[in-house]
């Protein structure tokens, strides 16, 4: 009976998140606060140093619950990522992960060509690799979710929400403690919070509130759901440069085809 | 029906006239390029050329990502972002494909209407406005099963909804269900049909998109004044028409460009805007999501097939002659399914002497109606079904019926229509006083 009291307990924490937010807010739960991503608009780029910054939350903080597991280490190495260079992504790898070698029968030490790995048992998260587009925030005006042109989807802004969102509430359902979100559809969750100032130490000498952090992650997180974003901004402005190009020179082309039909056999003065 | 007179291909070379003894292929294609057709048309008939061009990006980008996913339930969602991260191009790729389906809707819709309005339906243009239909299903057809490929929560869960449509039919909806899945849920054997069928149905719409041309280049285009181009010489012809090379390409040319410009601005920038965000999670059959919405091209029928829920008095009437038979889910699917069967019987429904709507007073007004109700559908069915949307989508798909059953036959009848011009050359220099000029010389 607990089991299948805390199955469905976790079923519906599972569920509910991205569809919830579908529906118009309502209700005290579920406020995502918008912030201001480089990485917004038509021409928005990703932070190198910020994803270098959130990885870092990430490998201290997160990955002790969350895999990144369609992530390919070697993408940290990517023209428009973390830009870590090759030897760095080697030796983070190294230092941070192991993998199952099915010939040894043992575990070894990451090497960029891996995954960073998932992770599972009873303790685990969902994986994070794509979090950020599986979660929307913003879906105005008037649910028509145009703004997404400037603002994208919402989804870092969610995740960012979501680790500051904690009230310090907590509660027991069927032996599962539950902590109070204010960002979450139903408000309460099954992990504690996590973030307090000064959890890790940034390399830049950037000051870790938890602000700070949260945010970082957020966009380290967009990132490993879209570590193509640069790249496919730069083809839509290219696109839409050519298209453009084209369409003036048909209008002209037709115009000037036309002008005889519709001015009795004069020609075009073009 | 003699087609419009025009010239026709005359092979001048060896080569060509020992060609054309054993296959006139070269005539074929020089005929269906200098196709006569009314130069009259407005902008509205752009829309054919963009459909071809989106069927030919779907099914091209289509083969390119079939060499890189692989349909099997444990695999099929990181094959989507294994294309996403690693294959060269491969996130542009599947943007472009997915928007290209939305592109499609977006232009079939525009081009459905577009009949709708000028009478495209009416005799003796049947035959092309039913070989359509059968395209606009096909295409639902590949559109849902596409959708199910990338193995997502909406994937599944639209896969379990749209399949249990047919559950609902009594007695063998089951047996039916089981059929199609290849099994009693949707798991690895449904994947795989899904998968073989979303690549087939492309190159079927293909060959219905070969007949839907041939019928039209039979009957000559429709116009905005529907009047039929005058066919009593060539000489006569020529005055309503053009060659459709090269005035309506490169005008047709034109429109794609700004279309394109459109759809690219979508897929560089806002790529996700029509996906849910719950396909970014895998499919989870013991996870049910909140809320199961199809894809937004689907939605004003979805809406029907909600608005007809057991408290509503039809239904219930349905239920109470046929003991039971129909019932509230059943009749929704009859509804959702007979709501695409009005618009291919518009034909015969169509009681109207005047062709195009344009000459047509109350028409018009009813036809606006049509229009903002099908947005009204689209917009309801995206919404839950709790109060008011329930009345909403209701009165919407009462109306839609209403149009097709009775708005469009009874107003045939009693319209008083005006008079439209006598010849699509009176309409163009309506238009294009100076074009009168080549007339006289």
């Amino acid at each position: 009976m607990i089991r299948k009291l805390t199955l469905a307990a976790v079923a519906a924490l599972a569920l509910t998140p991205g569809s919830a937010f579908a529906n118009e807010g309502g209700g005290k739960y579920g406020h995502v606060e918008d912030y201001a991503f480089s990485f917004e608009g038509p021409f928005g780029t990703y932070d190198q140093k910020q994803l270098q910054r959130g990885l870092k939350v990430y490998t201290e903080v997160c990955s002790a619950c969350h895999g990144l597991k369609y992530v390919p280490l070697r993408t940290l190495a990517d023209k428009g990522g973390p830009g870590y260079t090759e030897d760095e992504v080697r030796a983070y790898a190294a230092e941070h992960f192991t993998v199952y070698d099915p010939e040894a029968d043992d575990d070894r030490p990451a090497i960029p060509s891996d995954h960073f790995p998932a992770v599972t048992g009873d303790a685990a998260g969902p994986d994070l690799s794509l979090m950020a587009k599986a979660r929307a925030g913003f879906h105005g005006p008037y649910g028509t979710g145009l703004n997404q042109l400037f603002r994208g989807i919402g989804g870092a802004e969610y995740i960012r929400a979501y680790l500051l969102g904690f009230t310090g509430e907590e509660s027991e359902v069927a032996g599962q403690s539950l902590y109070e979100n204010m960002a979450f559809p139903t408000g309460w969750v099954r992990m504690p919070p996590q973030l307090e100032d000064g959890l890790v130490e940034y390399d830049d000498g950037t000051k870790a509130t938890a602000e700070q952090m949260a945010t970082d992650v957020a966009a380290f997180l967009m990132w490993t759901a879209e570590p193509k974003m640069m790249q496919r901004k730069h083809a839509g402005v290219l696109a839409v440069s050519l298209l453009l190009l084209l369409s003036v020179m048909l209008y002209l082309t037709n115009k000037k085809l036309w002008y005889p039909i519709k001015h009795g056999g004069k020609q075009a003065n073009l | 029906m003699s087609g419009i007179p025009h010239d026709h291909y005359e092979p001048k070379t060896r080569f060509e006239k020992w060609l054309h003894e054993r296959l006139p292929i070269v005539a074929l294609a020089y005929d269906t390029l200098m196709i006569p057709t009314p130069k009259n048309l407005n902008w509205w008939w752009i829309w054919g050329i963009v459909l071809a061009f989106a069927l030919v990006m779907q099914i091209v980008t289509g083969i390119i990502l079939v060499m890189h996913y692989t349909p099997h339930v444990d695999l099929a969602f990181a094959s989507v972002e294994h294309i996403m991260r690693d294959v060269n191009g491969g996130h542009m790729l599947r943007y472009v494909h997915a928007n290209g389906a939305s592109l499609f809707f977006f232009a079939v819709y525009i081009h459905i209407f577009r009949g709708l309005f000028y009478g495209s339906y009416k005799s003796p243009r049947e035959v092309t406005w039913i070989i359509g239909m059968l395209i606009y299903l096909a295409m639902m057809a590949t559109g849902f099963l596409g959708y199910v490929l990338p193995w997502g929560q909406m994937s599944f869960w639209g896969a379990t909804v749209i399949t249990g449509l047919f559950g609902a039919i009594p007695f063998i909806g089951p047996d039916i269900q089981t059929w199609l899945l290849g099994g009693p849920a949707v798991d690895n054997a449904a994947l795989n049909r899904f998968f073989s069928l979303h690549y087939l149905l492309p190159f079927v719409i293909a060959a219905l998109v070969a007949v839907h041309i041939w019928a039209f280049h039979t009957t000559g285009n429709n116009n905005p004044t529907g009047v039929e181009v005058r066919r009593g010489s060539k000489e006569e012809a020529e005055k309503d028409t053009l060659p459709f090379w090269p005035y309506f390409v490169i005008k047709d040319l034109f429109a794609l460009a700004l279309v394109l410009l459109v759809f690219f601005a979508i897929v560089g920038f806002m790529p996700n805007f029509f996906g849910e965000p719950d396909n970014y999670i895998e499919a989870n059959p013991l996870a049910t999501p909140a809320h199961i919405v199809p894809e937004w091209y689907f939605l004003p029928f979805y809406a029907i097939l909600r608005a007809f829920t057991a408290d509503v008095w039809a239904v219930q009437f349905a239920s109470f002659i046929t003991g039971g038979i129909i019932d509230a889910k059943f009749f929704g699917v009859l509804a959702m399914f007979g709501a695409i069967i009005v618009i291919a019987l518009a034909p015969w429904l169509d009681t109207s002497k005047t062709r195009s709507g344009a000459y047509r007073p109350a028409f018009k007004w009813w036809f606006r109606l049509l229009v903002i109700d099908f947005i009204v559908l689209m917009w309801v069915g995206s919404r839950g079904t709790n109060h008011p949307y329930d009345y909403i989508s209701l009165i919407g798909a009462t109306y839609w019926f209403a149009y097709f059953l009775v708005i469009l036959p009874v107003l045939g009848l009693v319209e008083k229509a005006k008079t439209p011009p006598a010849t699509i050359e009176e309409d163009f220099i309506h238009h294009y006083p100076e074009a009168s000029g080549s007339a006289a010389e």
